[in-house]
């Protein structure tokens, strides 16, 4: 039983850590839309307990901020208003988990915006689209890995379970996708569609284009497993006693693969994430101004952004996180699944 | 009658003549080339008092395409041009007004028919080869040659009829006119004066067009600017050095340039060439955007940054007003009943926060528009113009006389309907390359979207959006701007006049498709004819009077003209004319002596 404890404990972080971005609305402060065009660049506010006089508050509170005279980005806190922070206040509307109407949010402030983790070029909060970002991010990595995985049983259990031409075929293909050079096709793609797409048109874009692109290496390690276990005795005998070609692969076969799967899904996963924010980080992916992970870090291509306002870099650690969850799980995988490989491992490392 | 005679405007610029004593010293200790000799006629420029020597460097976005006048449309071919040619008659770029070049005076004949210039006499080539008239007719047979292609030749066609020029003498050069020019003697700024010593074979093998590329030899090439080809190193850099036959001197009799070298390395992205300039690397930088201009604010070391202040560029969103009948989709023909509508562009035009463009995307340098002509231009600028902030009330009034109206959608914001109930949605293009006017893009779609009308920003690839803007025409909307040349309504002609290429939001139409934009043409028309300044300036005020009310562009913004320079340079003194910076390279300088500035 004790090495199960790894494997749970990965798997509850991950579900909180999803919770929270599945929940962006309760969790985000404001619209992630929104623009306060008084406020571009704004610092992340300074919370404070203790205020300028030396009292102490329980409550915490910001200083409102407000534009220094003549300047674009240099803002300065006013000593004499006080904006307190409130828990579970009213606020934008948004759907709880896409379904459910709802105002009610986890912080806010009454009298003034706080921008928690500051603003962007356009005033509007960075940690609002930092978590509304995440959803766009993560559901097309969750969605992308499993439509790959999809694929990739298919054609593999294909491949490995009826051999022959069709095992050679199916592999020769396999190994043309591996050998494209996926970014300039996706250029290309992106030239013969419409001009203006939807977000959630060039969202299932994405979803599409990277689950289609990764089957062929799952695809590689399913046809391995199916074509060491339709070999095993048990099989054999199965077979012998005249099962048919389903119920082999639906009891014997495809159980066998599930290891392999779900690895290969922990390691997919924050793969596709990656992939994702590549696309929106060069202009493929969901376009403003809808925030993604990849949108948010387009900004800093620009090198003004980069050596001026250092909280625009907080996306690329809000992955840090999830990647690291991700990562512990499938080494929990694996070796829940295959315990005496690890502990024995000298040389072959398992994929 | 109008004769304007040789006269300098020394007092127009405000400059004193600094003349301090070691900079006398140096002077002979570096050998400094001979004085003018008495037979030559120089332009004496006022203006600092400067040092010889040094080699400065600058950065150009792209490698020019060309070092031939004829053939030169890209704007880095047409920089390095300006540092290496000269013409008859200069707009100087600080005053906005013409200044005697290689022509030393002009006379104007009453009917205004007859423009004889006057050239100065002793002038050579950098080559060394003598100037005179012989060469500028060669010149302007060559620009009028139809086989040729020059860019310049539109220009030299006045009503109809291709300008003839004739000599008078070796001095002296006639200009006829089919049709009085309002443009005057600003016709002959930028008409580089070719050398026809060496061009005269190529061009009666009819070779001229693929002659003088980059990879010319030094010694098949002559000019008349301040500087001449040295070296081209393909992907790194081109030299020029100093053109030691240049006819312009300083008050002390000094033959300009002060510089050796000019050197312009070929520096791709913007980003890239502020971190030359902050490494020191580049002695100048212009073209600079707002952001990257407060970075270098911020910490600058060894070098000053100016902001000249709005220049002539002009940014605006115009919808696709073509005449689409029968070719295209359903869809697009819904869409196109809104784009026509007046009211529609004006109730977009009055949701627009100008002021906010100006803040957020040129963090304040800049000017909200509401005409073409930008504050930078005083000479042509309509100031009865009237500038409206933003008011959603009226934008939602102008909506609602075109028979709109308003639903609530599903999330509960309120949603633009036309009259036959269609949602409004439709998609403005951007250059993907242009950060700034993706910026206004997405400032304006937020805009919009507080009138309930879903837009999109679809940022492309600039050749692309061109193609689709002015060959297949599909789009809705798009967001671009133009930077003037010049600040003379001629300048950008083509862009107003109902036939021109540029008229962007319906190009090259055959018969002018409205009221308006007839009424347009003619003024166009008029003020080319028409002979004084006052009178053009009414026809064109009327212009940009019909275009505010007609919006066919609504005009956003424009930014300031951002420069910066290391402190040690002297004489520089940027404009908010091309080329912005380096316009008097001629008279820039090294405060602190070569040496230094040696790399």
């Amino acid at each position: 039983m004790t090495r199960r404890r790894p494997l749970t404990r990965w798997l509850i972080a991950l579900l909180i850590l999803h919770g929270v971005i599945a929940c962006a609305g309760f969790f985000a402060p404001y619209d992630p839309l929104e623009q306060d065009r008084q406020r571009p660049y704004l610092p992340p506010m300074r919370i404070h307990v203790v205020d300028k006089q030396g009292h102490f508050h329980f409550r915490p509170f910001f200083y409102a901020v407000h534009l220094r005279e003549g300047s674009f980005d240099q803002f300065e806190e006013e000593a004499n208003t006080t904006v307190p922070m409130r828990f579970f206040v009213r606020g934008p509307r948004y759907h709880l988990l896409g379904l459910l109407p709802c105002s009610l949010h986890l912080f806010g402030a009454e009298n003034g915006r706080i921008n928690l983790l500051g603003s962007d070029a356009y005033g509007r909060d960075q940690l609002s689209r930092i978590l509304y970002g995440g959803q766009v991010s993560l559901l097309a990595g969750l969605l992308g890995a499993g439509l790959t995985l999809l694929l990739g049983s298919l054609v593999g259990t294909t491949a490995g379970y009826c051999g022959g031409w069709r095992d050679e075929f199916l592999m020769r293909v396999a190994e043309l996708f591996l050998a494209l050079p996926w970014l300039y096709l996706l250029f290309a793609l992106r030239a013969f569609l419409p001009l203006a797409v939807s977000p959630l048109e060039a969202f299932l874009l994405v979803v599409v284009v990277t689950g289609t692109v990764g089957w062929a290496r799952p695809a590689r390690l399913v046809r391995g497993v199916v074509l060491s276990v339709k070999e095993r005795d048990f099989v054999r005998a199965a077979r012998g006693f005249g099962a048919s070609n389903v119920y082999l692969l639906r009891r014997h076969i495809l159980p066998e693969t599930t290891s392999v799967l779900s690895t290969q899904a922990a390691i997919l996963v924050p793969q596709f994430v990656l992939a994702e924010m590549t696309l929106s980080f060069l202009g493929l992916g969901v376009p403003e101004p809808v925030p993604s992970w990849g949108n948010l870090l387009a900004n800093l291509q620009q090198y003004s952004v980069l050596v001026s306002y250092w909280w625009m870099y907080l996306p690329a650690l809000t992955i840090v996180p999830f990647f690291l969850a991700y990562l512990g799980l499938a080494n929990a995988l694996q070796e829940y699944a295959e315990p005496y490989k690890i502990e024995g491992r000298s040389d072959d490392s398992p994929t | 009658m109008r004769a304007a005679k040789a006269i300098l405007p020394f007092r127009r610029f405000g400059l004193t003549l600094l003349l301090s004593c070691f900079a006398f010293s140096a002077q002979s200790a570096a050998g400094f080339p001979p004085q003018a000799n008495s037979r030559e006629e120089l332009l004496t420029l006022p203006g600092e008092i400067g040092r010889p020597g040094g080699r400065l460097v600058v950065s150009l976005r792209a490698e020019p395409k060309t070092l031939n006048p004829l053939t030169a449309a890209d704007t880095p071919s047409r920089e390095v041009i300006g540092a290496m040619q000269a013409d008859l008659v200069h707009i100087n770029r600080a005053t906005q007004l013409t200044e005697p070049a290689l022509a030393k005076s002009w006379k104007i004949s009453p009917d205004g028919l007859q423009y004889t210039l006057t050239l100065r006499k002793g002038l050579r080539f950098s080559d060394g080869q003598p100037l005179d008239a012989d060469d500028v007719l060669f010149t302007f047979r060559v620009y009028l040659d139809e086989s040729v292609h020059a860019p310049q030749r539109d220009l030299l066609i006045v009503g109809g009829k291709p300008i003839t020029v004739r000599k008078l003498d070796a001095w002296t050069v006639v200009f006829q006119l089919a049709k009085t020019y309002g443009v005057g003697e600003r016709l002959f700024d930028g008409m580089a004066i070719l050398p026809r010593h060496l061009l005269e074979k190529t061009y009666q093998d009819g070779k001229l067009g693929q002659f003088w590329t980059l990879s010319t030899p030094p010694n098949q090439w002559a000019g008349l600017g301040p500087f001449r080809l040295k070296e081209y190193v393909p992907g790194q850099r081109l030299i020029l050095e100093r053109n030691p036959y240049y006819w312009k001197s300083d008050a002390k009799g000094n033959r300009l340039p002060y510089l050796d070298e000019l050197v312009f390395l070929f520096v791709s992205s913007a980003d890239a060439q502020v971190l030359r300039f902050q490494s020191g690397e580049t002695d100048i930088i212009s073209r600079l955007g707002a952001e990257n201009f407060s970075v270098l604010l911020r910490e600058q070391r060894g070098y000053t940054m100016t902001d000249v202040g709005p220049g002539l560029e002009y940014n605006f969103l115009f919808f696709n007003l073509n005449d689409l009948r029968n070719k295209s989709s359903p869809e697009m023909e819904h869409k196109q009943k809104w784009f026509h509508e007046v009211k529609f562009r004006q109730a977009v035009s009055a949701a627009i926060d100008r002021e906010a463009i100006v803040r957020l995307v040129y963090q304040g340098r800049g000017a909200a528009l509401w005409g073409p002509v930008t504050p930078g231009n005083r000479r042509w600028v309509n100031p009865s113009i009237s500038r409206p902030s933003r008011s959603l009330e009226r934008a939602r009034w102008l909506l609602k006389e075109a028979g709109f109206s308003w639903m609530n959608g599903p999330n509960g914001e309120s949603e633009l309907l036309d009259s036959d109930g269609k949602l409004v949605e439709f998609s403005i293009l951007t250059s993907s390359s242009n950060a700034d006017r993706t910026k206004m893009a997405t400032l304006v779609q937020d805009d919009l979207k507080q009138l309930g009308m879903h837009v999109q920003v679809v940022p492309l690839e600039l050749r692309s959006l061109i193609d689709r803007v002015t060959q297949t025409k599909e789009y809705d909307a798009c967001v671009l701007g133009i930077a003037s040349f010049d600040a003379d309504p001629n300048s950008d002609i083509n862009v107003w006049l109902s036939s021109g290429g540029m008229h962007l939001w319906n190009p090259s139409q055959a018969h002018p498709a409205t009221a308006w934009e007839t009424e347009i043409d003619n003024l166009m028309e008029e003020q080319l004819a028409a002979p004084s300044y006052e009178q053009r300036k009414k026809r064109y005020d009327r212009v940009q009077q019909i275009l505010a009310e007609n919006q066919p562009m609504i005009f956003l913004a424009s930014p300031d003209i951002l420069v910066g320079a290391k402190n040690v340079i002297g004489n520089f003194h940027p404009a908010v004319l091309e080329p912005y910076a380096l316009w008097n390279v001629e008279q820039l300088y090294f405060r602190n002596g070569p040496e230094k500035s040696a790399r």
